[in-house]
């Protein structure tokens, strides 16, 4: 059976691995690859690298920092942060990042995710989507959750599909850095529209959060950053304890 | 030396890195040309198998790969050539694996079959499994899927069962990314290469 993912979350800023509480307050938490080599060897599923300030600084990714990465570690990443065309996609993927995770650029430019996913396949696609509770939906926020664009959440993860990407990476900005847990709400809405994985972020603070998130919300994948960065919880007693709660994962 | 294929549909970084990870030489070969003087050929792909394939024609690759006598290790959609033909653009394949590509069924689960899956042997030994136990997890990535055949060597299930490692003479597919499957799809890479230096070392 196919396994639910773990997923630690790698904030990349000037190089360095940072976690902010609600987009904002960085706090430094190492150097990526380092970081990046130690998950993968505790059993993390797979990875991802967001440049959180790309967009807002113009910053291009860092293509060397993923060379780096994909020396050193050998389970499937995704970067993102601030990619605006075809060819910065490729040029990641090349440099050995198996999917690049689109943000405020798909929101401007949708057509962008069928060009990329015709270009490199739709399992190198990712659509990442920061969503805000707005009166009883959510809407979609762009530029690392600065600018509100108005669109309802749900119908642009459904136009994503549709236009050829391959995942969702859904962050509830509410609760992302609260450790409250997931929006369940919203990832089982989310759930019951499209046909593609959905990434759970945003919220997870215990194991039982991300328990709920598969269980109750069927997420295909639990990302977080900070309970593992800070070793609030190892990946090894997570998979352990989803492990008895009945969710398929794969043993450390 | 192995050579990995490079053509258009073709992620070489990945597979380049694990080689280097397992201290093998490799090179990048683009012509027929330069496959002659490989050992060992590792043949990966991503993206849609009909641009995949006619990469390949492009390159002259195709003709060349039917003939070998070489090992040959297809990955993911590399993998998904060998066989006749694929349902994903009506794409007709090499052919050296009897068979042909089937779209998962998208109302039964989500398509891509993407992540962690288990895989259940279906022969007693083959060199590609050596130290290979039903327990372990491989990284898949794809939408369509060959039918469990009499070449099937492992199997998985998603949806339904269907191949996850293939052989017909010297040509080995893996459905999944060995490359990024951890330390045991490192194993599988190494046999691989065992298969291609010290082929004694990997009968048993």
């Amino acid at each position: 059976m196919l396994t639910k993912r773990i997923i630690p979350c790698l904030d990349i800023k000037n190089g360095r691995t940072v976690k902010g509480v609600n987009f904002e307050g960085l706090r430094d938490a190492g150097d990526p690859v380092e970081l990046a080599k130690r998950y993968s060897e505790e059993g993390a599923d797979e990875l991802v690298f967001l440049d959180i300030t790309a967009t807002l600084e113009k910053r291009k990714t860092l293509v060397e920092l993923v060379k780096r990465i994909a020396r050193e570690i050998n389970i499937p990443f995704t970067v993102g942060g601030g990619i605006k065309t075809v060819d910065e996609i490729e040029e990641l993927l090349k440099a050995g990042a198996d999917k690049v995770s689109l943000n405020s650029s798909i929101v401007k430019d949708p057509a962008l995710i069928s060009r990329a996913s015709d270009a490199f396949g739709a399992q190198a696609i990712v659509a990442a989507v920061d969503a805000k509770r707005n009166e009883g939906s959510w809407n979609v926020y762009i530029k690392g959750g600065t600018e509100d664009t108005g669109l309802d959440a749900l119908e642009w993860m459904q136009e994503t599909e549709k236009r050829g990407a391959g995942e969702i990476l859904l962050t509830s900005m509410d609760r992302d850095g609260t450790k409250a847990g997931f929006d369940i709400e919203l990832l089982s809405k989310v759930n019951q529209l499209v046909t593609i994985p959905v990434i759970a972020s945003g919220g997870a603070g215990t194991v039982k959060h991300c328990i709920d998130a598969v269980k109750e919300a069927n997420a295909d994948a639990v990302l977080a950053a900070s309970i593992f960065h800070f070793r609030e919880i190892e990946i090894s007693d997570l998979k352990e304890e989803m492990l008895q709660a009945g969710i398929e994962v794969r043993p450390v | 030396m192995i050579a990995i294929i490079k053509y258009k549909a073709g992620n070489t970084a990945s597979v380049a890195n694990a080689l280097e990870r397992l201290g093998t030489d490799y090179y990048l070969a683009e012509t027929p040309d330069e496959l002659n003087k490989a050992d060992g050929i590792i043949f990966p792909g991503v993206g849609h198998a009909g641009a995949a394939m006619q990469s390949l024609k492009d390159q002259k690759i195709d003709t060349w790969l039917k003939n070998t006598e070489k090992p040959v290790l297809g990955i993911c959609v590399g993998m998904q050539l060998l066989y006749e033909t694929s349902s994903e653009g009506n794409t007709v394949g090499l052919g050296i694996i009897d068979g042909g590509l089937e779209k998962f069924d998208e109302s039964q689960a989500k398509v891509p079959h993407m992540g962690w899956n288990r895989i259940n042997l279906q022969v007693e030994s083959h060199p590609i499994l050596r130290n290979i136990i039903p327990k372990h997890y491989l990284y898949f990535v794809h939408s369509y899927y060959a039918p469990v055949s009499e070449d099937t060597l492992a199997a998985c299930n998603y949806i339904n069962d269907f191949t996850a490692i293939v052989a017909k003479d010297n040509f080995i597919g893996v459905q999944f990314h060995p490359e990024k499957s951890g330390n045991v799809g490192s194993l599988i890479l190494q046999n691989f290469l065992d298969m291609v230096y010290s082929p004694e070392k990997v009968k048993a």
